[in-house]
């Protein structure tokens, strides 16, 4: 049986508590000065590799955080390695130089294939751009099993992974052997918090620099943003005394 | 080199020359390159209604639409999909191993069949098995998907919200081979009416799955699914218990011919299934009522019904931010207000 090697993408995003607004321009989301935290998934991603190699029944090797982005990319994976990373590896790009899914998919190809890793843990999306492509695309490259929305992972000896995925309706369970990509869904685990003490110590952890270029990735899009709008906003229709006065007032609407 | 009376003569023909072939090139030669192929979902030899917002997203394109179909006993389900409206072939391919939908085999078999069909447009809607193969395929043909789109602009320009529906992102794509996951709630299921629609055998390529299906576990339910209901009534953290929450919401589902929905907060607290979570990460739903109760009104929360028709509150908290986008709000006490509710409409 193979020694795990993970590989855990991260990515830096707007913190999920706060309403974004869209800039003057139309271009996008404001981000400037703006709280930004690891995507509530990667914190799951993250929390599971720690425990499978806390669950002691296969033999981890290795869990490295990987994340592209600007300098402040590294404050993520700062987390990721107070949570109980070994190292990371922060693939710089420009301010705006941001890469859509297939890039990404495309950089984390290289780099699973650099670091020899035989499992890779991603969130099931970003809580940004809402794509949920990148774990799929990346088994569609490397040609390996995916089991997205997990809610369970298990391994049953050997080489072999057990994964409960949420499906439309319920649950449904497969069986892979490794290589594999693991998409997590909300019901995974619950992240745990970093203590000051671990927060320290994930300072001394080593953490890589790279380009894109050392990965011989290139910034290009495929998709053209066109503009960003606000949504058409929704106004409350007010409050009503009792429930006669909600049975008429949804009659009116022509809701019942 | 060109004399200066040959670059006059150009410059003066060219614009002319120019309007010319346009005029002549588009719109009927860019139809005639347009082709849309919507994969469409079966279980256990039915075909899943939810798919057919595929269909319907690809008819705004404007070119030919097939619909793509793999299980064994292809048969019945492909005299289903015959008869969906706006369908002109059906592509099938019985084999039993594409039953549940793996990606690993699946997103192979589709990429031949699209390259055999020269398709431009991909289209699938955003259920959990449009998720998972999708980007699968996307990333074998080497395309960007655009994930979750509600309005079709153009053959190139399509819409999509982003940061949980805070911002509607308009995108046009360069891709030559477009792959699109359409959200259902933004576009009715194609009718299963008078098509007719000739069945055809595509290509199965035969790959091997690398995963193994071993089960599942559906909850059963007599009530209509909840992406596509009418109503819908949703249960938060107000409600307190799973008991509870069976002895409020089930009554008052019941009463209206509603499906049931949650907040995150109910479900991570045991009161309901997973598969009820309405929201950013759970079901989006766009029903004609949305009624919901005990429910704070989260970011989240919204992403996942704000387009309902009609949304009534029910919370204790007056500050609740639900009440700032409910057409109708009841400040109360859910234990007493639902139940008398749920007797009026009754004897209504």
């Amino acid at each position: 049986m193979s020694a795990l090697r993970i590989l855990v993408p991260v990515k830096r995003v707007i913190d999920y508590a706060v309403k974004p607004r869209v800039n003057k321009a139309q271009t996008g989301v404001e981000t400037a000065g703006v709280k930004h935290s690891m995507n509530p998934f990667d914190e799951l991603s993250v929390e599971e590799s720690v425990r499978i190699r806390e669950g002691k029944k296969t033999p981890v090797e290795d869990i490295c955080v990987i994340s592209a982005g600007p300098t402040k990319a590294q404050d993520v994976l700062r987390t990721a390695m107070a949570m109980g990373a070994d190292r990371a590896i922060h693939v710089e790009t420009k301010e705006g130089e941001d890469l859509e899914p297939l890039g990404v998919a495309k950089l984390l190809k290289a780099a699973t294939e650099q670091n020899k890793s035989n499992l890779v843990i991603l969130g099931k999306q970003s809580i940004d751009d809402d794509a949920g492509q990148t774990g799929q695309m990346l088994a569609g490259l490397l040609g390996w099993a995916q089991a997205t929305q997990a809610s369970k992972i298990e391994f049953t000896g050997g080489d072999s992974v057990q994964v409960t995925r949420e499906v439309d309706g319920g649950v449904e369970t497969l069986k892979a052997k490794l290589p594999m990509v693991i998409t997590t869904d909300l019901r995974l685990n619950e992240p745990r918090y970093a203590s000051l003490p671990n927060i320290m110590k994930a300072k001394k952890k080593p953490l890589e620099k790279k380009t894109l270029a050392d990965y011989g990735i290139t910034a290009e899009k495929r998709l053209k943003t066109i503009k960003v709008t606000e949504p058409p906003p929704r106004q409350g229709g007010g409050k009503v005394e009792d429930v006669d006065g909600l049975v008429s007032k949804l009659k009116e609407l022509g809701a019942l | 080199m060109l004399s200066a009376g040959a670059r006059a003569f150009s410059a003066l023909t060219r614009p002319r020359f120019t309007t010319a072939s346009t005029t002549l090139r588009s719109p009927a030669a860019l139809r005639r390159l347009l082709s849309a192929l919507a994969v469409l979902e079966q279980r256990d030899g039915k075909l899943n209604p939810g798919s057919l917002s595929a269909v319907t997203a690809a008819q705004k394109l404007g070119g030919p639409i097939h619909a793509f179909i793999a299980s064994s006993n292809v048969k019945a389900v492909a005299e289903e999909a015959a008869k969906v409206e706006g369908v002109e072939k059906v592509i099938v391919v019985e084999n039993g191993a594409y039953d549940k939908g793996l990606p690993e085999n699946y997103a192979p078999l589709l990429v031949e069949n699209i390259k055999k069909g020269g398709y431009t447009h991909i289209l699938a809607s955003a259920t959990a098995f449009g998720k998972n193969l999708m980007p699968r395929v996307a990333a074998l043909l080497d395309s960007q998907q655009i994930s979750d789109v509600t309005a079709v602009e153009s053959e190139n320009t399509f819409v999509r919200p982003i940061y949980a529906g805070n911002a509607i992102a308009t995108v046009e794509s360069t891709d030559p081979i477009k792959i699109i996951t359409v959200r259902g709630t933004a576009f009715a299921p194609a009718a299963v009416g008078s098509g007719s629609a000739a069945v055809e055998d595509g290509v199965d390529p035969k790959a091997e799955s690398t995963t193994e299906w071993v089960s599942e576990d559906l909850a059963k339910s007599d009530r209509p699914d909840l992406s596509t209901a009418e109503k819908v009534v949703s249960g938060g953290r107000g409600l307190k218990s799973k008991e509870e929450f069976d002895k409020i919401m089930l009554p008052l589902a019941d009463s209206l011919g509603a499906a049931i929905g949650a907040s995150r907060a109910a479900v991570d607290s045991g009161y309901a299934d997973n598969s009820l979570q309405v929201g950013q990460t759970g079901k989006v739903v766009a029903p004609q009522l949305y009624l919901a109760v005990g429910i704070s009104g989260a970011i989240q929360h919204l992403a996942g019904m704000k387009d309902s028709k009609v949304i009534a509150a029910i919370n204790k908290d007056p500050e609740a931010p639900i009440f700032q986008v409910a057409d109708v709000g009841l400040v109360g006490d859910l234990f007493e207000k639902v139940p008398e509710l749920t007797e009026k409409l009754k004897s209504a």
